[in-house]
């Protein structure tokens, strides 16, 4: 049993012996956990990965006249001013007015750090204490007092991979997902991953000192949404904005899903006892990962598979017989720097350990949103569709729209499966070109459905996204089971 | 060598490619084309050792002809070395070396150009 003093005091005499997280787990399994235990005094890990949930409270000082800010941007990205005068909460997704998702929170923070000065605009209705109205000035990290990034939800201790089994190619926050299990993304440093090094979080909690965006910080307690039982721990983590370098802070635009914030994080376990050499050693076969169906628009999505960070590291992986591509979105080599800099900072006495004042909670219980609205899927709101066989003519087709009052007719095959869909405006063109025939010439074969299972919502999604009127309610089987338009959804949002 | 091929509406329904690869007595191969009213463009590919003479044989025929000498160009300095782009590149351009560093086969690169819309940090681009 070693104590964290004795460790620290290892650390001022240049005797301390660390390793990486990856290091200790050839070590262990070559000399064995008792041995390296012994021989081991600290084990360093890390992560460099999209962090979305990451702020910084920024404090300007006082302006003359005073303004008592109520609206605040930096460089047209608003920030939370709900707090006092002159604080503001900046958040790293926040998109920017006027460029959209290429530039947000998280890069007016990178800017800072890189020592470039910002626009700050604020207006404010003016009190007796606070007169002035508004102010537009440019500052840079130096001129502003405090910087201090809190973030409450870092450092996932590992997290899922994402593909898509839909036959739509899906911007997510876990890059873009090609249609029919194209591709598989994943996210997380694996063996190097700070908080699967401690499962037990032994030596982590509020105040253990660490390394964030490359200065150091402290870990403040859970992040939000730490699930620990099922082995999604989180961290919220605080860090001085001032201390921090671009080399492990920096701004990201996923396409067309938004703005997120890569930070690099590094955690040292000190190795107190054989239980921790134990837990230091895993390796990356040994942590496992959902691929979660992204395809699937609803809160719990189905499992695909389970692989492990070994398995995903080796860029592929076997979906359904057939071999997909894979690829991280987080970088396992700006991971293994940030390990290698804190050994390198500790070996050289300029990081002590320090001791959680109070270790992160083993039992809290991740819960789902309430909702208190019943929700409605399409099954409750679809209307029964006309459908046409393939072989209808045009003419019939048309006589069918006026006779039944629809705008869309859905084509089945003989086998009564879903192949195309025809439109009013469809026969008008086909009219108007002095087409005579099968409906099969002039309908749309690449038809947007819904099935009756799918929340209203997605039904609604897909009638904006796609900029259509009617969507065929489809079956696993692809049988047209029945209609939803857009009429039905402004009834239903007209009634409520 | 890479070429990145325009042609005017005016010449698309003519064999330029076929009549190029008799003329040059150059293989050409076709990576990629789309042909529509507004005219074509080609992505092809020949050897090295014929390739001016091919080039000047395509302008005769009234093409617009683009080296394409560098695929892709990165920029070190803001790749974070995320793979992001390794799964999304239709050839296999992005690799992991044994470092976990993401390296470049320039010679696989179709031009889709899909890496450099998707950088999350805009470390591609266009050349």
């Amino acid at each position: 049993m070693k104590t964290l003093s004795e460790i620290n005091r290892k650390i001022r005499e240049g005797n301390v012996c660390v390793v990486t997280a990856e290091e200790m787990t050839s070590l262990v399994k070559e000399h064995g956990a008792e041995e390296a235990a012994k021989e081991v005094d600290v084990v360093t890990t890390a992560t460099f990965g999209t962090m979305c949930s990451s702020g910084v409270f920024l404090n300007f000082g006082h302006s003359d006249p005073p303004i008592r800010m109520e609206r605040a941007w930096l460089n047209d990205v608003e920030a939370y001013t709900g707090i006092a005068a002159v604080d503001v909460y900046l958040g790293a997704t926040q998109p920017s007015e006027t460029r959209g998702i290429e530039y947000g929170g998280a890069h007016v923070i990178e800017d800072l750090v890189a020592g470039k000065s910002v626009e700050l605009r604020a207006i404010s209705s003016g009190t007796d204490c606070y007169p002035r109205k508004e102010i537009i000035t440019e500052v840079c990290l130096e001129d502003i007092n405090q910087a201090i990034l809190i973030n409450p939800r870092n450092a996932y201790q590992k997290y899922i991979a994402a593909t898509n089994s839909s036959d739509e190619v899906l911007h997510t926050y876990m890059g873009t997902l090609l249609p029919n299990f194209g591709n598989v993304t994943f996210s997380g440093a694996g063996a190097l991953s700070p908080l699967s090094n401690d499962p037990e979080y032994r030596t982590l909690g509020i105040g253990t000192r660490i390394l964030v965006g490359g200065g150091i910080g402290y870990i403040i307690g859970e992040g939000t949404q730490h699930d620990p039982k099922r082995g999604y721990g989180t961290l919220m983590v605080k860090g001085d904005l001032k201390k921090m370098s671009t080399n492990y802070l920096r701004a990201a635009s996923i396409y067309k899903y938004g703005v997120s914030l890569y930070l690099g994080i590094g955690v040292p376990i000190p190795i107190l006892d054989e239980k921790l050499a134990i837990s230091t050693a895993i390796s990356d076969e040994e942590i496992s990962v959902s691929i979660v169906d992204f395809g699937v628009q609803r809160r719990d999505r189905p499992s695909v598979k389970i692989t492990n960070y070994a398995e995903l590291k080796s860029g592929k992986v076997e979906i359904n017989g057939e071999e997909v591509k894979v690829s991280p979105i987080s970088s396992y080599y700006k991971a293994r720097e940030i390990a290698k800099e804190l050994k390198k900072m500790i070996e050289r006495g300029e990081f002590l350990l320090t001791a959680p004042i109070e270790r992160l909670s083993c039992d809290m219980e991740l819960k789902p949103m309430k909702q208190t609205e019943k929700l409605i899927l399409v099954r409750n709101v679809m209307e029964k569709a006309e459908v046409i066989s393939i072989n209808t003519t045009i003419k019939e087709a048309a006589k069918m729209i006026l006779s039944k009052r629809v705008n869309h007719l859905p084509v089945v095959s003989s086998e009564g499966k879903l192949i195309g869909i025809i439109t009013s405006w469809d026969i008008s063109k086909a009219v108007a070109l002095g087409k005579t025939g099968k409906v099969e010439e002039i309908m749309t074969r690449k038809v947007i459905t819904v099935s009756p299972n799918d929340p209203i919502h997605v039904a609604a999604r897909k009638l904006e996204q796609y900029e259509i009127s009617a969507l065929p309610v489809i079956n696993e089987h692809r049988e047209v089971v029945g209609m939803i338009t857009s009429e039905h959804l402004s009834k239903l949002v007209a009634r409520r | 060598m890479k070429l990145l091929l325009r042609f005017d509406p005016k010449i698309t329904s003519e064999p330029i490619i076929a009549k190029s690869v008799i003329k040059t007595k150059t293989l050409i191969n076709i990576l990629k084309a789309s042909v529509d009213q507004r005219g074509g463009e080609m992505l092809i590919e020949i050897p090295e050792e014929n390739s001016e003479k091919v080039i000047s044989t395509l302008k005769e025929f009234g093409v617009d002809v683009t080296k394409l000498d560098r695929p892709i160009i990165r920029d070190d300095n803001l790749c974070v070395h995320c793979g992001l782009c390794i799964s999304l590149c239709p050839t296999e351009v992005f690799k992991f070396d044994e470092e976990y560093r993401v390296t470049i086969d320039e010679k696989l690169c179709l031009h889709c150009y899909t890496c450099v819309v998707f950088c999350p940090v805009k470390a591609l681009k266009a050349p």
